[in-house]
């Protein structure tokens, strides 16, 4: 057997061991997985604010005068309609249609733009769109120079503004301003993966403790706490964000995943699109779609879901939804079933339980 | 924390004997690992169990875990104070939210489990 690797650690791992979180290996990174349990976590992010660590995730800034051209190739989305300070959800493809990563694009400047993407994806994606620059354009890969940490939730604005001089109200959604927090540097955009309102901060990485702890102190009146990876999975999950390697990965497209809204066929090529085209005359053969579970268990990623007893399909994703106390989870079924009201069963460990396919999201905050 | 009078398993479960009675759970190690529990599946009253095999599950938030029988016999009881409210699992693993009781048909399998210094030993080992 071979060593096991060193676990990569974010510039906050001294402080969630301080703290007792429960750290596990998250795709190659030693990361917190719960501080309070995950239950309490999610619940406290809907009804005040939680605190994430999320600089696993990585950054990519392609820059130059035709660092749009770059952009719009390498992605599904139109980076030409961003203004300034605007961030767009968006899909990296391979030729063949599948998914490379989902990836958040910030327009910072004309010739400049910052790509927030997955932890485990992050050096073959900087590799991907490399291998594919053609235009005068740099790609760095910047995720050694940023930490990121998330605050989520409806106090996640009050909690804040105390530690910026930015103004955070007009920000809207999906935007971003930089300024300072804490007298730190800081890019602070209203995005999030949780379904609710809230924040991802920037930051350089000597840094972030230094924040964590400032928006633990300035949101201690609200309740905040600080969250691990369990919550933030049964959160994104009830608000149906795809996560990769679950609903999306190399053999999903778009078109599949529900995230037909990502991919802008009239916005001139993109790497991909030949194959989505063909996809899209064609029908896509199978679809993503959300359940309930009606019966006693739960459908975890990857047990096989059955309809009139024969194989049907597999599971992404699935786990109790603390907010709606029922079981739900999202899975892959051919068209011709996934309709909405469908009885389907999943095999939980060899015992086929009866759930019903339901819309998405699962759950969706008040305005 | 880890009652003198138990018998322990490496994976994480332990068994209070009286008489030809066994009394089974999970550790307080095990529910801390597992965090929010949901679910408990164990066999029904009468269902003969093999040492080592599996009991049943319990599943949390995260994730599905097989409960292991630490000692053979046949299930006379299920504690169905867990099927109404699971979380009693993660509040006194040790106490009321014992999982099943057996009548042991193998007594002598009880002084090859771990004594509760012996456990404490290896969990401490597995830091």
């Amino acid at each position: 057997m071979s060593e096991p690797a060193v676990l990569k650690r974010t510039p906050l791992n001294a402080v969630h061991r301080q703290s007792g979180a429960r750290m596990v290996d998250f795709g190659g990174w030693d990361m917190p997985v719960q501080y309070s349990g995950v239950m309490d976590e999610h619940h406290t992010v809907r009804r005040a604010a939680g605190l994430f660590d999320v600089s696993h995730m990585g950054e990519i800034e392609i820059r130059g005068v035709e660092a749009l051209d770059l952009v719009s190739y390498a992605t599904t989305n139109a980076p030409a309609r961003l203004k300034t300070g605007q961030a767009q959800y968006s899909g990296l493809l391979y030729e063949h249609g599948g998914f490379v990563d989902d990836i958040l694009v910030h327009k910072v400047a004309g010739d400049h733009y910052f790509l927030c993407v997955n932890a485990s994806n992050q050096e073959k994606d900087y590799e991907h769109i490399r291998s594919i620059n053609r235009w005068q354009a740099e790609v760095e890969f910047a995720s050694p120079r940023y930490a990121q940490i998330a605050v989520q939730g409806p106090c996640a604005l009050q909690t804040l503004q105390p530690l910026t001089p930015v103004a955070l109200a007009p920000i809207r959604y999906y935007h971003f301003t930089d300024g300072e927090v804490s007298g730190a540097a800081a890019r602070i955009a209203r995005t999030g993966y949780t379904g609710e309102d809230g924040f991802e901060i920037y930051v350089a990485p000597d840094q972030a403790p230094r924040i964590w702890a400032a928006l633990l102190d300035a949101g201690a009146g609200f309740g905040i706490k600080p969250c691990g990876l369990g919550a933030r999975n049964t959160l994104r999950l009830e608000a149906s964000m795809a996560l990769y390697g679950h609903e999306i990965d190399a053999s999903i497209t778009p078109l599949e995943a529900d995230l037909a809204w990502i991919v802008k066929f009239d916005k001139g090529d993109f790497l991909g699109r030949d194959a989505l085209v063909k996809q899209q005359e064609a029908g896509p053969r199978r679809k993503l779609i959300g359940f309930q579970m009606r019966g006693r268990g739960i459908g975890r990623d990857g047990y096989e879901v059955r309809i009139d007893d024969a194989p049907a399909g597999w599971v992404t994703s699935g786990g109790p939804s603390p907010t709606l106390n029922q079981n739900i989870g999202l899975c892959y079924l051919p068209v011709e079933h996934a309709q909405i009201g469908k009885t389907i069963h999943i095999v939980v460990r060899n015992q086929p339980v009866e759930a019903v396919t339901v819309p998405t999201p699962f759950y969706k905050r008040a305005k | 924390m880890y009652p003198d009078n138990f018998r322990y398993t490496k994976e994480h479960e332990w068994v209070m004997v009286d008489g030809d009675t066994g009394t089974i759970g999970i550790t307080d190690h095990a529910q801390s690992e597992l965090g929010d529990i949901v679910y408990i599946d164990m066999p029904k009253a009468g269902t003969i169990v093999e040492k080592g095999k599996t009991l049943g599950s319990v599943e949390s938030v995260k994730a599905v875990s097989d409960v292991y029988a630490p000692v053979s016999g046949e299930v006379i009881e299920v504690n169905q104070k867990l099927a109404g409210g699971p979380e009693l699992l993660n509040q006194d693993p040790h106490g009321a939210a014992w999982l099943v009781k057996i009548r042991l048909s193998t007594p002598d399998e009880v002084g090859q489990l771990l004594t509760a210094g012996e456990y404490q030993e290896y969990l401490g080992a597995q830091d």
